[in-house]
């Protein structure tokens, strides 16, 4: 149960009772917009923090640019965060916004194109000043001039308003002026019954050492929650009933969150110490920042000199039988790319997270991309498979991780945990599992020799299989009698000196795939939602479109259209029955954000004759235009 | 584990390696394998004198590792009967960094070359040093890449004629004791390697240095670059050119002591009679001086081309906090303080909803 509560403590009474009406609404797409310093990311994630309390299902989509501070009411530093929530489970952040909220004119122009006709827009406007307007090539205001007709504006004075509700506080105008974006949320909050005792206590906290603005801030907060109250503009306010997902117990979460957590969680159940070396990128330091949290679980993280470094401590730590983890994004993983090669070779267990964003070089690094995938399965020298694991959504990056840690400790070999921008900052609501319900990754290190000579005398054989898993034994150094050297050199089978024997190098290439190759055994078959049996198309993808492809199914059935969707979780190798289900498709649809690498996998692989559908515009895909692709391809059949 | 309360011969950076249980001989540290480098390569000499020195230290030998990068003197780990890793150009320093800092119980040893250490690995090798991990670094020098036959390499005196600079190379020379202690190195030392007795004094002392130690070794390549040390080899010659450094003695040299090193016009270092400016002209050396002048200074004595006045021994050697010991307390007071990690507190945080 959960009561819609105002502000408590110190709101103002007021004089005359205002009736206004309630109404229930089942999603909102919110975009909150401003320069890079007007606070909008945390903003939203307030507001999210509060939808999760509340219980609705939600999805957000952070969008800033890579500058710290681009210089102020420009375009390109104009800075956004929107939020999906729902009563029903979502898939997606939304296609596009109904409620947008507006800083300056830069966050408007920048915004304005992906609204619908009819979203509310609410605009601060203190900073539309004909400089500011004029900035951004506004020749006219675009609160006067009849261009927004279309929309319902909510013209308001964010900025005078903060102040004058502030007049009491000792603190400087510019203080003052800086907690416009903490009304706005208080208007927001109202507007959309959010429960906000946790925003008060999270600023209180927030600001622990100066009470002075602490404490303005929460006056802020709640004057924007008055001013939704009292004023006139806000005639309607809405609902958005909690949603009702599977029971259990939730709290939100973000990508890279999750992909700390299951990291640390792949060490507690393996029993291993973690070790992450890494070198900070976007946008995937924030995973180093989140372990260097957590020593007590026994994580070291070592912030190395370059990527390089931070996979050769990694991949030194692995040797000495910890759990290494090299985290970075794609121009890390091209640096990294010879210590890949030289784990395949020494056949150690070893983490690469990629948390993918746009490319090539430096290209979008706070924006989404799915590009690295071929990077990841060939990016190396010589023949050196290498598994992909991928999560789907901002809060599956923990049981991808888990996942990605259990085939590295069983198969002794580098693994590639692909997640990319959108999980990374995206948020969701996430079922908290039980601890019991996961898997053990105990691995036991070799304590004995494992080769008994002609002569009776014993050896220990650092290349001696597992016959099933082909995995070789993991011997540590400190283990007496099993002093062993490894290296990149070619390996004899076996004994594992060094080789330059064209037969033993053929056996040992060929027994590294098949190695990599047989975990197909040991992963999920594909499955297929195809909820009636007879649709003649597929969707299949990978990584984070999995919410838009869903979202676009579901539009497609609603509207009679059969289509079945499949995901990957799995890219190298792919599941067993990956042929099976693609051939039982008349036509198979591969949206990717990229120019089409999953599909040249599958058509290379099974000689079927997938369809890509791409993008590369640093943003989700939109589940509308997903649906259009999915129904004309059906109309095609 | 038989663990005494000191390290082997008391050396406190090996207090929490264990220790073995009988007496070792050098063959308990010689593996199986056929030794591969030229013959006359002065590797061996290196290899004998570190086969012959480990057993001093006492440890077990399944504690001890060796990592090395690419090269000639990286196929080092091979030869020892211990754990051992021959990893990639340049990233030994790397690799080893990351065993050292998550297992303080063994001892990490480094082999590295002029070309692996201050080419194409340089960025490791500095870092290293400065964060003063507990590893030892054996830097074989010998001024040319000799595993890809012949081209020289950042030690090579300037206008060396190779295969790849056949009118002389054009690249000025790194001095790679300057660099180290540019780098903030804690231990900076230099050998020779047809020199075992120095060479294993200097070993003894690197092992005892708590923090990261690179020793310098000059290396003979007698196919590629011959006799680029015979001044320092020489019985003729030898004790004119070579500077012995012995921490808190004067620094003298010459078959009979007959010169030193004083310092000299606007305070840089040169080399007198002794007889001509008197003994107490003569420096003393500091190695565990925290200012890192003189040792710097002695770096920059010494010719390339003609090896005079080539110092050889510790030039530095001072107490610096040790990455991995302060790695590990900060693990222990994150225990502490937060107590042992409880994996359902942590993923369930602070802000949690339930639905029936």
């Amino acid at each position: 149960m959960r009561a819609v509560r105002g502000p408590t403590a110190a709101a103002p009474r007021r004089s005359f009772p205002v009736t206004k009406q309630v109404k229930q609404l089942d999603r909102v797409v919110i975009r909150f917009a401003g320069d890079s310093g007007d606070g909008m990311q945390l903003t939203g994630d307030r507001f999210t923090s509060e939808t999760a309390t509340f219980g609705n299902d939600l999805s957000t989509l952070p969008n800033f640019p890579a500058e710290i501070r681009a210089p102020a009411g420009t375009l390109p530093g104009v800075s956004s965060f929107q939020l999906h929530f729902a009563d029903h489970d979502i898939l997606t952040p939304g296609d596009a916004p109904t409620v947008l909220v507006a800083m300056n004119p830069a966050a408007l122009k920048a915004n304005i194109r992906d609204l619908p006709r009819g979203a509310e827009i609410i605009v601060n406007t203190d900073e539309f000043s004909k400089r500011a307007m004029a900035k951004v090539g506004y020749p006219t205001s675009p609160l006067e001039d009849g261009s927004l007709d279309a929309y319902n504006v909510h013209a308001i004075p964010l900025t005078t308003l903060t102040v004058g509700a502030l007049a009491e506080f000792e603190i400087s105008k510019k203080d003052a002026e800086r907690a416009k974006n903490m009304f706005a949320l208080g208007l927001l909050s109202w507007l959309y019954h959010r429960p906000t005792e946790a925003t008060v206590d999270f600023l209180r906290r927030k600001f622990a050492k100066l009470p002075v603005i602490a404490e303005a801030n929460v006056a802020a907060f709640k004057a924007g929650w008055n001013f939704g109250e009292t004023t006139d503009d806000f005639a309607v306010s809405y609902e958005v009933a909690p949603a009702k997902l599977p029971s259990g117990t939730y709290r939100n979460i973000t990508g890279n969150l999750a992909l700390s957590y299951g990291l640390v969680a792949a060490g507690q159940l393996a029993e291993l110490p973690v070790y992450l070396g890494s070198y900070p990128i976007t946008p995937a330091s924030d995973i180093l920042h989140e372990l260097a949290k957590h020593k007590n679980f026994g994580v070291r993280t070592f912030q190395a000199e370059d990527e390089i470094a931070g996979i050769g401590a990694a991949l030194g730590a692995s040797f000495g039988g910890a759990l290494g983890v090299t985290t970075t994004s794609g121009p890390g993983v091209a640096l990294k790319s010879e210590t890949i090669g030289l784990a395949v070779s020494l056949e150690l267990p070893l983490l690469i997270v990629d948390v993918q964003r746009g490319g090539p070089s430096t290209g979008l690094p706070t924006k989404t991309e799915q590009s690295d995938l071929l990077q990841a399965m060939f990016g190396r020298n010589g023949e050196a498979p290498v598994p992909i694991v991928a999560p789907q959504t901002p809060s599956d990056c923990f049981a991808a991780a888990v996942e990605a840690a259990r085939i590295a400790l069983k198969y002794r070999t580098p693994v590639f945990l692909l997640s990319d921008g959108y999980l990374a900052n995206g948020s969701e609501p996430w079922r908290l599992p039980e601890t019991s319900e996961l898997p053990d990754l105990r691995v036991a290190f070799a304590t004995e020799p494992n080769q008994e000579n002609a002569d009776g005398t014993k050896e220990f054989w650092p290349y001696k299989r597992d016959p099933e898993t082909l995995a070789r034994p993991w011997a540590v150094p400190g283990t007496p009698g099993l002093e062993h050297r490894i290296g990149g050199i070619e390996k004899a089978d076996g004994i594992g000196s060094i080789s330059y024997d064209p037969a033993n190098h053929d056996l040992m290439v060929r027994t590294r795939q098949a190695k990599v190759d047989g975990i197909a055994k040991d992963i999920d078959p594909l499955w297929v939602d195809d909820a009636t049996g007879d649709a003649k198309v597929l969707v299949i993808g990978w990584g984070s479109t999995y919410g838009p492809i869903a979202a676009a199914v579901r539009r497609v059935r609603a509207a009679g259209g059969k289509v079945a969707q499949a995901h990957l979780r799995h890219l190298n190798p792919f599941p067993a029955n990956t042929a099976e289900v693609l051939r039982s498709y008349d036509k198979v649809i591969v949206p990717e954000m990229n120019l089409g690498q999953l599909a040249l996998l599958l058509r290379g692989r099974f000689l079927v004759d997938a369809m890509s559908y791409n993008q590369v515009r640093g943003l989700p895909f939109k589940s509308e235009e997903l649906a259009h692709v999915i129904r004309e391809v059906i109309e095609s059949v | 584990m038989s663990e005494s309360a000191n390290g082997a011969g008391g050396f406190p950076s090996l207090t929490l390696i264990p220790k073995a249980d009988a007496k070792q001989s050098m063959k308990d540290f010689k593996s199986d394998q056929e030794v591969r480098w030229c013959p006359g390569c002065g590797d061996y000499a290196i290899l004998a004198a570190v086969q012959g020195f480990l057993p001093e230290l006492g440890l077990r030998k399944e504690n001890v590792v060796w990592i090395s990068g690419i090269g000639c003197s990286s196929r080092f780990p091979y030869y020892l009967n211990t754990y051992g890793m021959h990893s990639i150009h340049g990233r030994a320093p790397a690799i080893a960094t990351g065993l050292a800092t998550s297992r303080e119980d063994l001892s990490v040893w480094v082999v590295t070359g002029d070309g692996d250490a201050l080419s194409i690995g340089g960025n490791h090798l500095i870092h290293a040093l400065r964060r003063n991990v507990n590893l030892k670094i054996l830097l074989f020098n010998n001024r040319i890449y000799g595993l890809t036959k012949g081209q020289y390499s950042p030690t090579s005196e300037t206008g060396k004629i190779t295969k790849s600079t056949p009118m002389g190379s054009l690249d000025h020379p790194f001095n790679p004791l300057s660099v180290a202690i540019g780098a903030e190195a804690s231990f900076v030392a230099r050998s020779i390697d047809s020199d075992r007795k120095h060479l294993t004094s200097v070993l003894r002392a690197a092992a005892a240095h708590e923090g990261t130690a690179l020793v310098e070794i000059y290396q003979n390549c007698n196919i590629f670059n011959d006799g680029a040390f015979e001044q320092l080899k020489d019985p003729a010659q030898r004790d004119d050119v070579t500077i012995r450094l012995e921490h808190g003695q004067p620094i003298r040299f010459g078959a009979e002591g007959q010169y030193g090193v004083i310092r000299g016009a606007h305070g840089a270092l040169d080399v007198a009679e002794v007889a001509k400016v008197g003994e107490d002209a003569v420096l003393v050396h500091d190695a565990h001086a925290d200012n890192p002048e003189l040792a710097f200074a002695l770096t920059r004595l010494g010719d390339l081309t003609s090896n005079t006045h080539t110092p050889i021994g510790v030039f530095r050697d001072i107490a610096r906090p040790v990455y991995d010991r302060l790695m590990s307390a900060q693990m222990a007071e994150a225990a502490t303080k937060q107590g042992q990690g409880d994996l359902a507190s942590l993923i369930r945080g602070n802000d949690t909803w339930t639905i029936d």
